[in-house]
């Protein structure tokens, strides 16, 4: 699995640290219940996901990586800064 | 038809003509009492102990697949106690305990082999948390034994004691530990619920759960609707999946580990050995080959086939444990999904959806809770109560905070597990 970080080009996936889904995260007085889906459940799709993975061994990016969890094949990586995560 | 040493004798003499199959293939018939979805190990199980503890017949077993080809095939066979976890070091206890009766409980040779396990250790500092875990393990009913680095010695005189990086202090070995056949243990699960009239139903599966007034109704499957009061979900890495049909989201994210096995060679690593340090562990099929493997590749996974950065890593620490393994060829390697939780502990428990139960979340350690999974499952699904093993394993713990069981202490979050 090789992701393309914006900044740095094609590397390997052991450049990266790998975060989890790519949630919005809820307001702090939202409550219980958003606050338990931001940090507990989730969809786990089996096909295309979005996740946060971190450029650790690069640019220090925090990267929001769409992928296909059946077939390891990586559709699209942007900036967290620039994603609308 | 059981199994006995004349009974082997007799079929030897007279050609092997008289074995039958061990389960029945029927049709699914419209209506159940109890509706198990996913034969796996824990599946299978948890129908065994329906039948056989609390004396229901009227259960069926749907799997999509076919019978052992899920993750009780895809493990490394590891059977053992758990530590330092109240709510989850007695489940396991139990789960060693029923182990250790299985084969006459079954009547099925299941392979299990007591071999012991060593947790090696590598400094002073780990030494100390060895003999603090093995004081745990012999508080808890279990059995733990500190071994010096002779005393690994003279178990496993293979391994490169003067790493430099990570010498060999000693290892806490735990006696009772060791490996069983998986195929076996789903094959013998599945003998003996369908001898107690449970219905096995292959190639079967589930593509709905029908729920009115908030109860459970039944399922839809691609061998059409069957109906049933009780339904288990048991389906391991597809939990996400198959509680979705049931309007639910779950705690949990799917992970790939991959494991390996050599060809087969003469007996020499006769237990199991754990290098921590390196996530690596192996242990010796009966059959010869090395089966060994290390941590998940640690991004969400379906693919059942991992990543040659964890393929490497767990080469190097092979190598760096036991050199001699660079002569063996690798035969085969293979990933297994697993249903991460955020604390690392499983689930066994009611949903907010009347008799529809959960039993999922089994991390990397589902092989070795087989016994216990089912035998508290079942006990949940037909008493309407928690086993008192597992009664920490409630799905509501992420949600108010308490009881979080967290199995490496690291936090319950998703990524550290």
């Amino acid at each position: 699995m090789r992701i393309t970080c914006p900044i740095c080009g094609e590397r390997d996936r052991r450049e990266f640290y790998y975060r989890g889904a790519a949630l919005d995260r809820p307001d702090p007085e939202a409550g219980q219940e958003a606050w338990d889906d931001y940090v507990y459940l989730r969809d786990n799709p089996a096909g295309r996901t979005r996740d946060l993975w971190y450029h650790d061994a690069g640019c220090g990016s925090w990267l929001v990586v769409e992928r296909d969890t059946v077939s390891h094949a990586i559709l699209n990586v942007a900036l967290a800064l620039d994603a609308d995560a | 038809m059981r199994f006995s040493g004349l009974r082997v004798l007799k079929e030897g003499l007279t050609g092997n003509r008289g074995w039958t199959p061990h389960w029945r293939d029927p049709e699914p018939k419209s209506e159940y009492d109890i509706l198990i979805i996913g034969g796996g190990g824990h599946g299978l199980s948890t129908a065994y102990y329906l039948a056989r503890k609390h004396g229901l017949r009227n259960i069926a077993v749907l799997e999509k697949g076919y019978i052992g080809g899920g993750n009780v095939g895809r493990n490394t066979t590891i059977v053992r106690a758990n530590y330092f976890l109240p709510g989850n070091s007695e489940f396991y206890s139990h789960s060693l305990k029923l182990w250790e009766g299985l084969e006459q409980d079954l009547n099925y040779n299941v392979m299990h082999s007591q071999r012991g396990i060593i947790n090696l250790f590598h400094s002073d500092g780990q030494r100390d948390a060895a003999a603090r875990r093995g004081n745990a393990m012999i508080n808890q009913g279990d059995d733990a034994e500190l071994l010096d680095r002779d005393g690994v010695r003279r178990f496993a005189p293979y391994l490169d004691f003067e790493n430099l990086r990570f010498p060999i202090y000693g290892g806490l070995y735990h006696k009772r530990g060791g490996t069983a056949r998986h195929d076996a243990v789903a094959w013998g699960y599945a003998r003996g619920a369908d001898s107690r009239g449970v219905d096995l139903i292959q190639n079967c599966e589930v593509t709905g759960i029908d729920i009115e007034g908030g109860a459970v109704q039944g399922v839809q499957t691609t061998r059409g609707a069957i109906r049933a009061s009780k339904v288990g979900i048991v389906v391991a890495g597809r939990s996400s999946q198959v509680a979705a049909m049931a309007g639910m989201r779950l705690p949990v994210e799917s992970h790939v580990l991959q494991a390996f096995v050599t060809e087969g060679l003469k007996p020499v690593v006769d237990q199991v050995i754990t290098f921590g340090m390196g996530h690596f562990y192996i242990s010796q099929s009966d059959k010869g080959g090395l089966v060994f493997g290390g941590d998940i590749d640690m991004y969400a996974s379906y693919a059942a086939r991992g990543n040659l950065p964890a393929v490497e890593h767990v080469m190097e620490a092979g190598m760096a444990l036991m050199p001699m393994i660079g002569k063996a060829k690798v035969l085969r390697s293979w990933g297994g999904i697993m249903d991460m939780t955020p604390d690392g502990s499983p689930i066994i428990d009611r949903t907010g959806i009347e008799g529809l139960f959960l039993n999922c979340g089994w991390n990397y350690g589902g092989f070795k809770a087989v016994p216990a999974s089912g035998d508290c499952f079942a006990h949940l699904m037909a008493t309407g109560r928690p086993h008192p093993v597992a009664t920490g394993f409630r799905l509501d713990r992420f949600r108010t905070g308490h009881g979080i069981l967290d199995e490496e202490g690291t936090g319950a979050q998703h990524n550290l597990h």
